[in-house]
């Protein structure tokens, strides 16, 4: 990568702990189950981008609660895209939305939805279905900075058309860009889809169950958690899932566990979607 | 070209193989693919570029051609060897330790989502000197930092001959930066695989 130090040894494993404590300790966010590859990268990235050492990194997090807001938002991933996977929303329309229709309210949990591309997908694909009106999202991170971004709503026009090709993958009719409001080079979720959502704060690792849903997306979250984190969250997913709800993962990011796999139906192996069973 | 004994000796006592290549690398992976022995006793991961909705039956071609176990790598996949896996689009693929994948969505690096660069820079990390790296054609130059990486960790690192590639650009980036052990044509890497 540019820049990238071509040193034998970069950050040690005690490096990262003792980083990773400094955090939990006065920050109060632990990211002891994180995958410990991708934290690595995470954090050499920072110490590349602001020209840190080691040390200045561990002083600045003890002594510098802006740079903590910082350090949040880039040691956790928030690239995200609309219509990600189009072959998982194609699957959702067949499979699931069918099922969810036959609810009277339809509560859907955006799990990790940093700036919100998701839960705006999956209000798009809901109002194409026509299940809109009766179905409400909630969007949740750690960090409140992509919140800000994901409950405005406002993209660049030019992202918005670059997901122009997931979108038209995914099956649906017309354009993406139906969906928008267009002014310049911004593109605002219509105010009809932005209407029933909320984003919130909420952390997987420390918060508890805050409703009660018909299907639950976490995507591409579980990747950067080592698999008894993992277990611990899904928990929390079957605990927050009506009878029969849905889960959804990303498309490489199965059930491992044994114990869940008997509590969780396999709607769909490619895209990874589940079913709760058993009470 | 003979190939001398330490490539040789390297390459017999690599755990793993990193296949890495863009543009151009297509026929020379499936002609390796196609030719190792179901009990090559090592792993092997490849990388290679592609587009993220480019539904393409490269596993399933691969899969169907090959001796050994192949599959697409899932997110905490276990390290087996006498395994092919490939490295999925749309993510890029790290080693959390000798025996586990773990996958990432983060920012494409050279607009390479695998990225060769990350992958190869992970696995300097936790291969070392039980690993062996071939880079291929390829039109950018993403691998060349990562195979620096894995040279300096004690990797054997082979970039295929520039003159020998369809593109030239990712082979002679790795080559310009010193991170080639050795420079083969691709006939010479084939022969030093036995395929």
């Amino acid at each position: 990568m540019m820049n990238e130090s071509t040193d034998t040894q970069g950050l040690t494993p005690v490096e990262i702990d003792e980083l990773v404590n400094v955090v939990k300790k006065i920050h109060g966010f632990d990211f002891s189950g994180y995958s410990k590859a991708s934290l690595k990268r995470r954090i050499t990235r920072i110490m590349q981008l602001k020209k840190l050492e080691f040390y200045d990194l561990k002083h600045l997090l003890i002594n510098d609660a802006a740079f903590f807001q910082h350090f949040l938002e880039e040691v956790t991933v928030n690239v995200t895209e609309m219509f990600r996977d189009p072959l998982f929303y194609k699957a959702l329309n067949a499979q699931v939305l069918p099922y969810l229709s036959t609810f009277q309210h339809v509560k859907i949990w955006s799990a990790g939805c940093s700036s919100g591309e998701e839960a705006y997908s999956l209000a798009i694909l809901l109002r194409e279905a026509g299940l809109h009106k009766k179905s409400f999202i909630y969007g949740t991170d750690i960090n409140t900075e992509v919140l800000k971004e994901a409950k405005k709503g406002i993209y660049s026009l030019r992202k918005i058309k670059s997901y122009a090709e997931n979108y038209q993958y995914s099956g649906l009719p017309g354009t993406i860009t139906d969906h928008f409001t267009i002014l310049y080079d911004a593109a605002t979720v219509q105010a009809e889809l932005k209407q029933n959502t909320l984003f919130s704060v909420h952390n997987l690792i420390s918060d508890n169950v805050f409703n009660e849903f018909q299907m639950i997306s976490c995507r591409n979250v579980f990747i950067y958690f080592e698999s008894h984190l993992q277990e611990k969250i899904l928990d929390l997913f079957y605990k927050s899932l009506c009878p029969l709800g849905f889960l959804c993962l990303g498309s490489k990011e199965a059930i491992r566990s044994d114990a869940f796999k008997r509590r969780f139906k396999t709607v769909n192996s490619k895209e990874n979607i589940y079913q709760k069973i058993g009470a | 070209m003979e190939l001398n004994n330490d490539i040789k000796n390297r390459w017999h006592n690599s755990k793993v193989l990193l296949l890495a290549g863009s543009a151009g690398s297509f026929k020379l992976l499936f002609h390796a693919v196609k030719n190792f022995p179901a009990d090559l006793n090592k792993t092997v991961i490849i990388i290679i570029h592609r587009k993220k909705n480019f539904f393409s039956e490269i596993e399933k071609l691969f899969a169907e051609n090959s001796r050994m176990y192949l599959r697409e790598i899932s997110d905490k996949d276990k390290i087996d060897s006498n395994t092919i896996y490939i490295a999925p689009a749309n993510y890029h693929t790290l080693l959390e330790n000798e025996k586990q994948f773990s996958l990432d969505v983060s920012e494409a690096v050279w607009y390479s989502k695998p990225s060769i660069d990350v992958t190869f820079e992970s696995a300097a990390d936790v291969f070392k000197d039980k690993c062996t790296a071939v880079l291929l054609s390829g039109a950018n130059q993403d691998g060349a930092e990562g195979l620096l990486k894995l040279r300096n960790n004690g990797s054997l690192t082979i970039v295929q001959d520039p003159a020998d590639a369809e593109m030239k650009d990712m082979p002679a980036a790795a080559i310009n930066i010193n991170a080639a052990d050795y420079v083969l044509s691709s006939n010479q890497i084939f022969q030093l695989l036995q395929v």
